[in-house]
């Protein structure tokens, strides 16, 4: 019961959250609540007993991503975009591309079918703890799509540091 | 506990909240009695480094310093700037507070005596500390000064920077430890032969104490601040009761990471096993004197490094978080992985 309404609390309120993001005119309340959205979507990883994503969705999105738009927004300083025209004359295309979009998801749950459950059930992961939990099936089921993705991460920090040292040399 | 709510007649759900209430209780007003007394022994430290007498007038050797100065900046006025982003200034300084005093909820200050148990507390620790930083980054924003702004950047850079080598530094605490409960952490230290984890991670503390610093915003890296510079930073704008919350935030996030301090690396509660073996009549003192013995010692240490060192530049600081922690604590990891791979 308790969890029920924790459930419709954040989902409502992330979906609230994301509509307020996309309006607001000032760039730093845009931020803000965003950030809000990520507390919002750890805490719906919360209720699915994934302590660790939960924990990390903060310290990464929250904490480091977050800083760093704030970071740039404050060096570009968007002080006087506040009295600009908000919206391009085609912002009703956009919406109905997304209730296109929603309309069509909507159908697909219709026809869902669930797939195979894996052998890790919530009472196992309750009792490993979901941080071992993730870390075991990291590292041994999806290890070749993990290394994938870390080369691919290594390949935008080198490319970062080539862009940014050309000038020096 | 002898009392349970079989005795008292209600029902368990409201016994269990009913505990957790009183516990929030107890753990904020301790914490917020240390954060106003942690205020005076630092002006009495520093005082006494600088062959000073510190605060001597209110009380008998000042004692009661720390309510005349919570009375006086409760009745100060409070002056808002006229083109400061209202919303996000009055926010800021809560928002501050907010995530120090969170953080509390994981701390266990001695055995069984923690208000929320959490499996990944340590990684909840790191994210509270990260949200902190946004009281200082939208506080310098909102103000709508330069020398506020200025800080701001400094404050997004510093904690962008800080919040990596801080949470690597603790990798090792973790693999040694198999656990990111705090409780298990201390736990686990008792096990090991040599009672406290500051000595195999000798590397991982190093790296702790000099980030925590950064982290919490202390000379020699309060540069968000920087009085001599930037005349306050980001908190130019701020007086009165919005300036004392974000002093009170700040002091104790500094009890928050010595406590993390002493809860990773010093034993927690616990006396080292060989301690307790040479000595068994240290076995009776309860182990929240422990605690509290070693939280006011990294406490001191703080001040300590205040009263010695001048201030960083920030280009210096820059280069010691990335080219110096952050290999070190990298190559911490590695060590001790390979360690506890080999000797299990």
């Amino acid at each position: 019961m308790i969890e029920k309404a924790f459930f419709l609390y954040f989902a409502f309120a992330a979906v609230a959250v994301s509509i307020i993001t996309v309006t607001r005119r000032n760039v730093m309340h845009a931020v803000l609540c965003m950030l809000l959205l990520f507390f919002h979507l750890a805490g719906l990883y919360l209720l699915l007993n994934a302590e660790f994503l939960a924990a990390v969705q903060i310290i990464i999105y929250a904490g480091a991503i977050m800083v760093l738009f704030l970071f740039v927004i404050m060096l570009l300083n968007l002080r006087e975009d506040v009295k600009k025209v908000q919206y391009g004359r085609l912002w009703f295309v956009g919406v109905i591309v997304v209730c296109g979009i929603l309309l069509a998801m909507a159908g697909a749950y219709v026809f869902m079918v669930p797939g195979q459950r894996s052998d890790w059930t919530i009472g196992r992961i309750v009792a490993e703890t979901h941080t071992a939990a993730i870390g075991q099936v990291l590292y041994t089921r999806y290890m070749f799509p993990f290394e994938v993705v870390s080369l691919i991460l290594l390949v935008a920090v080198i490319g970062a540091i080539v862009l940014a040292k050309r000038q020096l040399k | 506990m002898t009392l349970d709510h079989h005795l008292l007649g209600i029902s368990p759900q409201l016994w269990d909240i009913g505990v957790i209430v009183i516990k929030i209780a107890v753990v904020v007003g301790a914490v917020m009695g240390h954060v106003a007394y942690a205020t005076y022994f630092e002006r009495k430290v520093i005082a006494r480094m600088q062959m000073r007498m510190g605060p001597m007038e209110v009380g008998p050797y000042g004692i009661l310093q720390p309510i005349a100065d919570g009375i006086k900046s409760f009745f100060k006025e409070d002056i808002i700037p006229t083109n400061a982003d209202k919303p996000i200034f009055f926010m800021a300084p809560i928002i501050s507070l907010m995530a120090a005093l969170t953080t509390l909820a994981v701390v266990p200050f001695f055995d069984g005596f923690v208000v929320s148990n959490v499996n990944v507390g340590l990684l909840f620790i790191l994210a509270m500390s990260s949200l902190g930083a946004y009281g200082l980054i939208l506080a310098g924003w909102a103000s709508n000064s330069k020398y506020a702004f200025l800080g701001a950047l400094r404050s997004s850079a510093q904690v962008i920077s800080y919040e990596v080598p801080l949470g690597l530094s603790l990798v090792g605490v973790m693999i040694m430890a198999g656990s990111m409960n705090l409780t298990d952490i201390v736990h686990a230290q008792q096990k090991f032969p040599g009672g406290i984890y500051l000595v195999p991670q000798l590397i991982g503390f190093f790296v702790f104490v000099v980030s925590a610093m950064a982290e919490t915003n202390r000379t020699p890296f309060d540069l968000p601040e920087a009085e001599t510079e930037l005349i306050a930073g980001v908190f130019v704008e701020y007086s009165g009761m919005r300036y004392a919350l974000f002093f009170m935030a700040e002091y104790t996030s500094m009890i928050i990471m010595s406590s993390i301090a002493v809860l990773c690396f010093l034993g927690g509660w616990t006396l080292p096993a060989f301690v307790l073996k040479v000595l068994p009549f240290l076995g009776y003192v309860p182990g929240l004197v422990w605690f509290a013995l070693k939280l006011y010692a990294c406490i001191f240490f703080y001040y300590w490094i205040r009263a010695t060192l001048p201030r960083y530049r920030y280009d210096q600081l820059m280069a010691i978080g990335w080219k110096v922690l952050i290999p070190l604590s990298l190559a911490n990891i590695v060590l001790t992985g390979f360690i506890s791979v080999w000797m299990p």
